[in-house]
């Protein structure tokens, strides 16, 4: 049924309707509204056989996620921002004990100064942490990638992170078809955890290794971090072959004109500009670029879906003759650039290509489609830096148009 | 595609009336897309909120920038809040006000302004029927009365899936009365503008 829908209410439904056993999580924004759905769901009963726990603490909230997952149950949990560095240590510790914890992001900025507002720096701070990391790119494919974060998360016994952008997408409300709870038990096997915790045959998971087996240990999860691009794109195609949508994958692909989401869109040409990009910015792309494209712009679109694992092969294939890409990032890496550009350069090493990372959209700035064109009308006519930051402006804090943004409150 | 702004202060129903508005807009039969704009969520601090109505899926997420149309949820906005800032030519403004079209231009320094500018005493309409300060479904129903982007019914509907029982009916009954108030209010205009013709 398609239906009107908060972006955080189309996400806490889906999670619901995976059937979780244990919900454990701390309130901050912007993911409150999430785990309040839930929280209201375990008390109706709507979200059945399921113990909602509270804590003090998102600390606590990723260790009563691993105790829960370690004991058998499929668990869940949301956070953002601050929350999700404070729980950064137990964030490593799920992935290196392999359980398949799933966890909705809902990208903020990371403070000081404080920002309550969207951006990708709360997730690119645990890029490295053995959580896939899967972006959407709007509400229904926020509400979607839960389905398959749980799927891929349990075959690999391996944590999921579904990050979603903040306010942008979680207090959103569009036009979204959830699947229903139906559907989702043909689709989703029952969760048999493949380590389980049993005072019967007590057993230890994440003890101590030393040096003689902690390169061997990281070793084998890098092997199955690289399983995961497979396992990912497989539920991804199983998702679609059950819903009739695209949702998750590794990168995706757009129609050269018509801008819509095509895994069958031809790569782009060597006379293409490639703009990547990642999160909820592709909309606003694909609103900016069709036009461009109209009038003969040789520009392309390709999102990447998931960020970790990193899918480089993909995201060459994607890309195509062109050596000619624009990546829009909403982190960066102090002294750097864009955290997302940095990966794409790796992918594409040894290519000789021209490489630009527009950084973009931090700490809540709007993305205005005007920027986005200019800014490809600029890459196209060589004004383009290597770094460049989005309507940055000089001289101090700007006052922003009426009705444009935030920040002007 | 049509655009609309929503201004008014926290506690007031903003981002509700953005949401309220998607999805009287999606029972209309468009794909719809509403977008708050958070800040510090203060009580009484001003909020906008935003909507959008089209006949294929919205892709962009850009805050609005040249709304069709304005909704002003509270008048002490209109000097401060610049509402008909970036307006479409042509575009309609609605009022929350007991003053006419000509003050609310004058507060807000748009005589000028290429606007349709409607008031409607929705707060007014409103605490009689709910006896709270949340005028959005008399603004939505204002907003209907002036156009055929919503229906009356669709508000009405909307606000009763959304507060079953009393609070849903008593925003349907202010809904009524606020767009009976327009519907007059354009038959006024219209007879004038007959007779000045």
């Amino acid at each position: 049924m398609r239906e009107v829908l908060e972006g955080s209410q189309a996400v806490a439904r889906t999670v619901a309707r995976c059937r979780p056993g244990v919900v454990c999580a701390y309130p901050i924004s912007p993911q409150t509204h999430i785990v309040e759905a839930l929280s209201v769901m375990a008390r109706t009963g709507e979200l059945a056989q399921c113990e909602y726990v509270n804590v003090e603490s998102e600390f606590s909230a990723m260790s009563v996620s691993i105790g829960a997952s370690a004991g058998g149950s499929r668990a869940y949990t949301a956070t953002a921002s601050q929350g999700l560095l404070y729980m950064a240590e137990a964030v490593y510790n799920a992935a290196g004990m392999g359980l398949p914890i799933v966890m909705t992001v809902a990208n903020r900025a990371v403070g000081a100064p404080i920002n309550i507002w969207n951006d990708h720096s709360d997730a690119m701070a645990m890029r490295d942490s053995g959580w896939l990391q899967l972006f959407a790119a709007d509400n229904q494919e926020a509400a979607d990638l839960h389905v398959i974060a749980f799927a891929a998360a349990e075959e690999l016994g391996m944590p999921a992170m579904v990050c979603m952008d903040g306010f942008v997408l979680t207090h959103a409300s569009d036009v979204v078809e959830l699947p229903t709870a139906e559907q989702i038990d043909a689709f989703l096997p029952p969760y048999r955890p493949t380590q389980a915790l049993d005072i019967q045959n007590p057993t230890t998971i994440g003890t101590m290794a030393g040096p003689e087996s902690f390169t061997e240990t990281k070793y084998l999860q890098h092997l199955r971090f690289l399983d995961a691009t497979g396992v990912i794109a497989s539920w991804s195609d199983r998702f679609r072959e059950a819903f009739g949508r695209e949702a998750g994958g590794l990168v995706a692909r757009y129609d050269p004109d018509t801008l819509d989401r095509d895994r069958m869109a031809p790569p782009a040409s060597s006379d293409d500009l490639v703009v990547v990009a990642m999160g909820s910015v592709i909309g606003t792309l694909q609103a900016a670029l069709e036009p461009m494209r109209a009038a003969g712009i040789p520009v392309r679109l390709v999102g990447i879906s998931s960020f970790r694992p990193f899918p480089g092969d993909a995201l060459r294939e994607a890309i195509g003759d062109s050596r000619h890409v624009m990546v829009i990032d909403r982190a960066l890496e102090l002294g750097s650039g864009g955290v997302l550009t940095g990966c794409v350069g790796r992918a594409l090493a040894g290519t000789r290509s021209r490489l630009h990372s527009v950084v973009a959209g931090l700490g809540g700035r709007p993305i205005l489609e005007a920027s986005l064109q200019e800014a490809v009308r600029m890459a196209l006519d060589g004004e383009l830096g290597r770094l460049e930051f989005l309507d940055l402006k000089e001289g101090g804090v700007p006052t922003p148009a009426a009705g444009a943004t935030e920040v002007a409150r | 595609m049509r655009q609309v702004r929503v201004h008014g202060r926290g506690g007031q129903g903003v981002v509700t009336a953005a949401e309220m508005l998607a999805r009287a807009g999606f029972l209309a039969g468009h794909e719809a897309q509403a977008i708050p704009s958070f800040g510090s969520e203060r009580t009484g601090a001003p909020v906008v909120s935003y909507c959008r109505f089209a006949d294929v899926p919205l892709r962009t997420r850009e805050p609005v920038l040249a709304p069709d149309v304005v909704l002003v949820q509270d008048p002490t906005l209109l000097l401060s809040d610049r509402p008909f800032a970036g307006l479409a030519p042509g575009g309609l403004v609605i009022v929350n006000t007991t003053a006419d079209a000509t003050a609310v231009r004058a507060e807000a320094g748009a005589e000028e302004a290429d606007a349709t500018v409607l008031t409607v005493p929705a707060m007014q309409i409103t605490m009689t029927h709910l006896g709270k300060p949340k005028p959005a479904a008399a603004m939505l129903a204002a907003y209907a009365a002036a156009s055929d982007d919503i229906t009356l019914d669709a508000v009405q509907q909307v606000f009763r899936e959304r507060f079953p029982g009393a609070v849903g009916e008593a925003n349907a009954a202010a809904a009524a009365e606020a767009f009976a108030y327009v519907r007059d209010e354009l038959a006024e205009v219209a007879a004038a503008a007959g007779s000045e013709a």
